[in-house]
């Protein structure tokens, strides 16, 4: 719950405003971007996970080192899992 | 050890903590690191066997399911029984005991419980179920607080009326100030919490050097930088410095997100008082849902009054809670009260410190299955 989850968006669908579709731990979900509303989004972009909402915009260099510590914490399969949900 | 080889730069990890030995001399210094994710961390890389005797790592409250005490527990779940309800929780909290067992064992029984990653999970359930109302049980920190402001926010523009939360939502800087208050345990520094920071700013802890002369750091998760952080705590302590610094920098800014600012503010309010396990009643350290917005409070909704339910007495959850015991100090720790039957939360969650004591220096074999 505590630890974020990087996520890369891979799409925006048509009338969904403050939705984008993300792929996270290789799992595709929507997920809710309405605190990034101040940023410039585009597919392709890294973003922070918590609870499904988009926390922040990260590089793709700091998402990858994020996916690392998952695995290093042995939490990597329980995220994918719970995202699956 | 036998886990840091395994993980980025080696070389520099060995000289972080050669580089704390030398400041930290033959003085002991106790540094608190407050989030669970920090506590699960240290026992999963087996930080403290790298570093000398004289740092200990007192286990903070940051960890949401464990210091939330069990009448909130059983009122939660006392919602669940009702058949109209369709009762929604993270992953975390199903098997958290209550007073008439777990969300699990509510399930078990016939409860329509289910297990959700997102609250707004949560809504599309009601939106999918006009006839049933869904409760979801809101827990965290602020890392997840405002997820939870707006998907009430969006239930309230979709004009959704079978949708309600049950808000247990709690704030760090009330937690820090009360073992700092309550006196018990002698903490020198602090690792400040790195995720709840992306929220709050690393600047929401500027309190513990202005009011309590002690140094802070907000730090990330892996080895290196619960390292680094350790020892910027460490080298503020030699030189007689307390101040907030951010180890955290690539993902922690100074200042609060604004956008969750503005959606925590026009949803919740703070509690004039909430009660935390381990810590009793703390004024203004949670959030209700504001009255305006009652039709989405759950509390209101299914008129709970506020249960109390003492823990079992010869748990020690509440002295491990605030640093004053370790673990194993617990008789019920590792024989009564185990991962697979946990008798308090701190067993249940994996920011838990008795389920990280448990599982990475009781059965290290457990840990790498």
């Amino acid at each position: 719950m505590c630890l974020a989850l990087p996520a890369q968006i891979v799409d925006f669908p048509a009338n969904e405003p403050g939705i984008a579709v993300v792929d996270v731990l290789s799992v595709e979900r929507r997920v809710n971007v309405d605190l990034l509303r101040n940023e410039t989004l585009a597919i392709g972009d890294w973003v922070l996970l918590h609870v499904g909402f988009a926390m922040s915009k990260v590089s793709e260099k700091d998402a990858q080192e994020q996916i690392e510590l998952l695995m290093m914490l042995g939490e990597a399969g329980d995220a994918q899992r719970e995202v699956a949900l | 050890m036998k886990y840091v080889d395994e993980y980025r730069d080696p070389e520099l990890i060995h000289s972080l903590a050669a580089e704390i030995a030398r400041v930290v001399g033959d003085r002991t210094f106790r540094i608190m690191e407050v989030c669970g994710g920090h506590t699960h961390a240290i026992y999963r890389f087996g930080l403290q066997s790298l570093l000398p005797s004289g740092i200990e790592f007192i286990h903070g409250p940051g960890c949401p399911v464990c210091v939330l005490p069990m009448g909130r527990i059983d009122e939660g779940l006392a919602i669940a029984r009702d058949p109209r309800v369709i009762f929604t929780a993270f992953g975390d909290m199903m098997r958290v005991p209550g007073r008439n067992g777990s969300a699990l064992e509510h399930k078990a029984r016939g409860a329509d419980v289910r297990m959700i990653y997102s609250p707004m999970d949560a809504l599309a359930l009601a939106q999918k179920n006009p006839s049933r109302e869904v409760v979801f049980f809101a827990i965290g920190f602020e890392t997840t607080t405002p997820s939870t402001a707006l998907t009430l926010l969006r239930a309230r523009a979709l004009g959704v009326t079978n949708f309600s939360v049950f808000c247990n939502h709690i704030l760090v800087p009330p937690a820090v100030r009360a073992v700092l208050d309550c006196g018990d345990v002698a903490i020198d520094g602090f690792i400040g919490p790195g995720h709840v920071a992306t929220v709050t700013g690393a600047d929401a802890y500027e309190f513990i050097p202005a009011e309590y002369h002690r140094p802070v750091v907000v730090s990330g998760f892996e080895p290196i930088d619960l390292l680094q952080s350790t020892l910027m705590v460490v080298t503020q302590l030699a030189n007689g410095e307390a101040k907030l610094e951010n180890e955290y920098g690539r993902f922690v800014p100074a200042k609060a997100n604004a956008a969750a600012a503005d959606a925590m503010d026009r949803v919740f309010a703070i509690r004039d008082t909430f009660e935390w396990r381990g810590l009793g009643m703390l004024p203004k350290s949670a959030l209700r849902i504001r009255p305006e917005l009652a039709a989405f409070d759950a509390e209101v909704k299914f008129s709970t009054r506020g249960v109390a339910a003492a823990d079992n007495p010869e748990a020690k959850c509440g002295d491990v809670l605030r640093g004053l015991i370790k673990p194993p100090a617990c008789g019920l720790f590792g024989t009564v009260c185990t991962p697979e039957h946990p008798i308090g939360a701190l067993m249940v969650s994996s920011e838990g410190a008795c389920a990280a004591h448990f599982k990475y220096v009781m059965q290290p074999a457990y840990a790498e299955a």
